[in-house]
């Protein structure tokens, strides 16, 4: 652990991509201290109508009178949420059914693998629309939309990483040692597959928070909450591109840039160092 | 070709004080230091050691085909010119076409994608100017006189058994008909009566084309059937080197000894019940102490051991031992047994 | 077995073992062990001898229940190996595997602690766990255990992972170890080390041992008994100063000829072609088409054809000993032969079949 931390430092995107992140997440987290709900609330809103930066309102307006800059961080919460959950539920069904694909072998891991094939064989928005029909719009329908389709990938990684570990002689020895599938795949396998899960999830959130703005500017959100999505959906609804209200348009979308940009370099940076073959050439 | 004349009755290969060091990290690893020995045209010289003993590491430095952390000094010099110093197209021409190479992994060694007619072809096409067809004519002739048929020229190396890999690099290395052939561990991953094949055939073409052999390994008794003279590493040193039967039988060299009896003759009622080795491990080559490297496992260790290390020192007729023993200074009763197994030996013979 | 005294019968035992594995493709099943009779005594090194491919880690792997058996069956202290999950269990408690490459059998991400605790864990052996993994790496000569704790296996030396793998396996107290390879990979000055810990276990723990090894220097250095495997048979069995000085079987003499030595002057003729492949087994004697013994006769002997329909069975010589051959020596040299002592730990099943000192056989499909 000090090892890697050590590593990790020498690299500038890590550090620059744990910089971003850390800015972000307290600025999302500590939202509510200086935010009131009120500023976010459409009727009790006070300022100017969809007015370019001005003094109080450093990044303009919306429709109702909202300040930008208020809504770019409370709508953090909401996407680094849905990005965060998705991930963990990808991660936790990914690295289960793979786990298991690579273990067991002939039926169990044929057939687990077929279901992995029909899920990848899944279009996300349509799955998302009809979710969405069917729980409600909403941040869960969303969560769960993004999940299913995408801890196939995880799946699938994990599942040829592990049947590499699997292939290996200490897998055997344990064997010999009296353990059972489960410790097998719990003590040996998981933690020689966990640094590649690891990787992926921090790929995998930044892929997700962009599915979830998409979906949500897509109107399958809750269009009451405030998220980056939902901001773009409005800015669109309220005419504010063919209106030419860039103050409107830009902090979301620059928001998710360097959100997703945050997440990929840390990424990156955990694989170089934890990715076998590239720590060889140490 | 600029090519300087031999010497009529030079050695074919001459190393001087050959070291190596490879970079790693912060650290240096002195992997080689100080090797000298020479071979002469028609010798077979075995270099047996341990892993990390350096003994692979001075075959490839023969050819210049370390990796570019390695730094070398001393001389190699083969039929008189050094090559340590030749440009790189003479040595492109020297590798293969007057020296070549028979690896440890034939499996990894062969590309896997082409037939083996086609790689021993290309071997002879890149360094003579032949037809195709006069090439793949020895290509034939090659993998008849290795004992696999021509008619397999066409197939891949994974449709080959292991001993068959081995006899077609063999067939690569005698493809330019060099003066020199180093053949790395040629048998270590092979099963007995098969390793016994692939020594027998090596012997033969060796001694049929008047070719030198280097062959390095870790099993003393594989080197002593093939090669005449033999040469014992440890920890980066030549520690010990004579006549192959001699060197085996009356090791002078502690180290010799344990290798030696590391693998029993059956029917040796000493090691019956009773395998011999060696407690701890050869020393790490980044942090050298003085005095010798082989001390610290020695189980003849003297005192001044730790503190003096010798190097190659007459130990008989035609043999060399790095051991304070065979100092004229340190007589004891090795030295006693050694001059008493001279005499012997001059009397039989 | 329905010996009173079952702690004085083998402690290991296959009996006429079959391990078949289905193939891909257009081969035929590969019958790795092919009927195996072979026994282990309380307090014995047996020496497993074969070339690649000759089914002997299957075998090994069979004896410990990690491979399943399509005929026959592996016996333990008397009783038939059940494959239950929980008699697969204690089977593994009392008959541990040590394998060939350390530095591959060790979970590179646990340390020599969790490496060596993982058995007694494993098995609900969690009272005095610390006590118990000290004890263990002491008995395997990593001394102090404390300072190794700590230690992950690239940290280590070859000889040093080989003797932490070996205190894995003592962790949980076996009886019984099987050792396939256990020294290939090591450098040749640690080789002794770790054989002479296999015998140091032996004689202070009464420890059996199954080793298995393609090296007859291996067998003449720690074996009481060695057994030479060829295409899934066992060709010879027997004391070790008798197999390996007087060989019997064809096979064996060769595997001993090939040996290198520098002493002699022109190595004998190799025996020619590899190990076959166990997809396709010839007829009659399986080492027929390789048999100088064979090929040595003159065209048109009536004997030579016996090799190509009869498959040979293992007959005893008045020395115990087994050989699977149409024309190995019935009688070698038996009179006062210094190997009587080892002669009597021998197989069980020798003794049920025939009197002793008299040749018998043991029919090949007589147990099934």
């Amino acid at each position: 652990m000090v090892r890697f931390a050590r590593a990790y430092v020498q690299l500038p995107t890590g550090v620059v991509g744990a910089l971003i992140l850390v800015g972000v997440a307290a600025l999302a987290l500590s939202a509510p201290l200086f935010i009131h709900p009120s500023d976010l609330s459409v009727s009790k809103a006070s300022g100017p109508l969809l007015h370019p930066p001005l003094d109080g309102y450093p990044l303009g307006t919306d429709q109702p009178g909202r300040s930008v800059l208020d809504l770019v961080i409370w709508g953090a919460r909401p996407s680094l949420t849905i990005g965060l959950i998705a991930t963990a539920l990808t991660v936790l069904v990914g690295s289960s059914i793979g786990l298991m694909a690579g273990h067991y072998e002939g039926f169990v891991s044929r057939s687990l693998m077929h279901v992995t094939d029909w899920f990848i064989a899944l279009p996300s928005l349509p799955l998302a629309i009809c979710l969405a029909a069917v729980l409600g719009q909403g941040a869960v329908s969303i969560t769960i939309a993004i999940a299913i389709t995408s801890w196939t990938g995880t799946a699938r990684l994990v599942r040829a990483q592990a049947l590499a570990v699997e292939a290996r002689p200490f897998i055997e020895r344990a064997k010999a040692l009296g353990a059972s599938d489960r410790q097998i795949m719990l003590r040996h396998v998981l933690p020689n597959v966990a640094p590649l899960i690891l990787v992926s999830s921090t790929l995998t959130i930044a892929s997700a928070i962009l599915s979830a703005t998409t979906l949500t500017f897509l109107g399958l959100g809750d269009p009451t909450d405030v998220s980056w999505g939902t901001m773009l959906n409005q800015a669109f609804g309220q005419g504010a591109v063919t209106g030419g209200a860039w103050w409107y348009l830009l902090p979301p979308g620059l928001a998710i840039l360097v959100v997703v940009l945050g997440f990929t370099m840390v990424g990156r940076a955990v694989e170089q160092i934890l990715n076998p073959k590239m720590e060889n050439r140490r | 070709m600029t090519e300087p004349a031999p010497h009529p009755d030079a050695p074919l290969l001459e190393v001087e004080d050959l070291s190596v060091t490879y970079r790693a990290g912060d650290r240096e690893v002195h992997a080689v230091r100080g090797v000298s020995f020479s071979l002469e045209p028609g010798e077979m010289l075995g270099l047996a050691g341990e892993s990390g003993s350096g003994k692979t590491t001075v075959a490839l430095s023969l050819l210049r085909l370390l990796s570019k952390n390695a730094r070398v000094a001393g001389e190699v010099r083969f039929r008189g010119e050094d090559l340590l110093t030749a440009d790189w197209r003479r040595m492109r021409a020297v590798r293969w076409a007057e020296a070549s190479v028979v690896f440890q992994g034939a499996m990894s060694a062969l590309n896997p994608v082409r037939s083996i007619g086609e790689q021993i072809r290309e071997a002879i096409l890149l360094h003579e100017s032949v037809g195709e067809e006069a090439a793949r004519r020895r290509t034939a002739e090659l993998l008849d006189s290795v004992g696999v048929p021509a008619s397999r020229a066409g197939n891949y190396p994974h449709e080959l058994s292991g001993g068959q890999r081995q006899r077609v690099m063999i067939a690569m290395a005698l493809a330019c008909r060099p003066q020199l052939i180093i053949a790395d561990e040629p048998t270590t991953a092979l099963d007995v009566i098969v390793q016994a094949q692939i020594l027998r055939l090596l012997a033969d073409l060796v001694r049929d084309h008047d070719i030198s052999l280097v062959m390095i390994s870790h099993d003393l008794a594989v080197l002593g059937e093939t090669c005449e003279r033999l040469a014992v590493m440890y920890a980066g040193r030549m520690v010990e080197s004579g006549p192959a039967r001699q060197l085996i039988q009356d090791p002078r060299h502690p180290y010799t000894n344990a290798l030696s009896s590391a693998f029993p003759v059956l029917g040796d009622p000493a090691s019956r019940m009773a395998p011999a080795g060696l407690p701890g491990d050869p020393p790490d080559l980044s942090t050298l102490r003085p005095g010798c490297s082989f001390a610290p496992r020695c189980p003849q260790v003297m005192e001044a051991c730790t503190e003096r290390e010798v190097a190659l020192w007459p130990a008989g007729d035609e043999r060399l031992s790095a051991c304070l023993r065979v100092l004229p200074d340190y007589p004891d009763q090795h030295q006693e047994q050694h001059l008493a197994a001279r005499v012997g030996a001059r009397s039989g013979s | 077995m329905t010996s009173p005294a079952a702690e004085q019968g083998p402690v290991l035992e296959a009996r006429d073992l079959q391990v078949v594995f289905r193939s891909r493709g257009r081969r035929g099943p590969a019958r790795a062990v092919d009927g195996v009779n072979l026994t282990v005594g309380h307090g014995e090194i047996v020496a497993l001898i074969g070339e690649s491919g000759c089914g002997k880690s299957t075998l090994a792997r069979a004896l410990v229940g990690l491979a399943r058996p399509t005929g026959g069956e592996v016996r333990h202290r008397g009783e038939p190996l059940g494959y239950s999950m929980s008699a697969l269990r204690e089977h593994r408690r009392d008959v541990q595997l040590v394998l060939q490459d350390p530095g591959a059998a060790l979970n590179p991400r646990q340390n020599v602690y969790d490496a060596v605790a993982e058995g007694p864990r494993l098995h609900g052996l969690r009272a005095g766990l610390t006590e118990r993994v000290a004890s263990s790496l002491t008995r395997a000569g990593i001394r102090p255990p404390e300072n190794f704790f700590e230690r992950f296996p690239h940290e280590l030396s070859g000889g040093q992972q080989q003797r932490v793998v070996i205190a894995g396996a003592l962790a949980l107290e076996p009886s019984v170890i099987v050792a396939d390879e256990p020294v290939s990979s090591l450098d040749a000055s640690v080789r002794g080390e770790i054989l002479r810990l296999i015998l140091d276990l032996r004689e202070q723990y009464s420890l059996s041992a199954l080793v298995v090894s393609h090296d007859l220097g291996l067998a003449w250095n720690i074996a009481d008994r060695v057994a030479v495997m060829y295409l899934g048979r066992i060709v010879e069995v027997g004391p070790v100063s008798q197999v390996l000085l007087e060989p019997q079987h064809p096979y064996t003499k060769a595997l001993i000829d090939a040996l290198p030595d520098a002493r002699r002057v022109e190595p004998p003729a190799a025996l020619p072609g590899e190990p076959p492949d166990p997809t396709s087994v010839p007829q009659g004697c399986r080492f027929h088409p390789r048999c100088p013994v064979r090929a040595a006769m003159p065209a048109g002997d009536a004997r030579a054809d016996l090799c190509l329909t009869d498959p040979p069975l293992l007959s005893a010589d008045a020395q115990r000993r087994l050989v699977a051959c149409h024309f190995a020596e019935d009688n070698p040299s038996a009179a006062d032969s210094p190997t009587a002592a080892e002669a009597s730990s021998i197989p069980e099943n020798v003794s049920e079949a025939g009197a002793a000192g008299e040749p018998s056989t043991i029919s090949e499909g007589a147990r099934r």
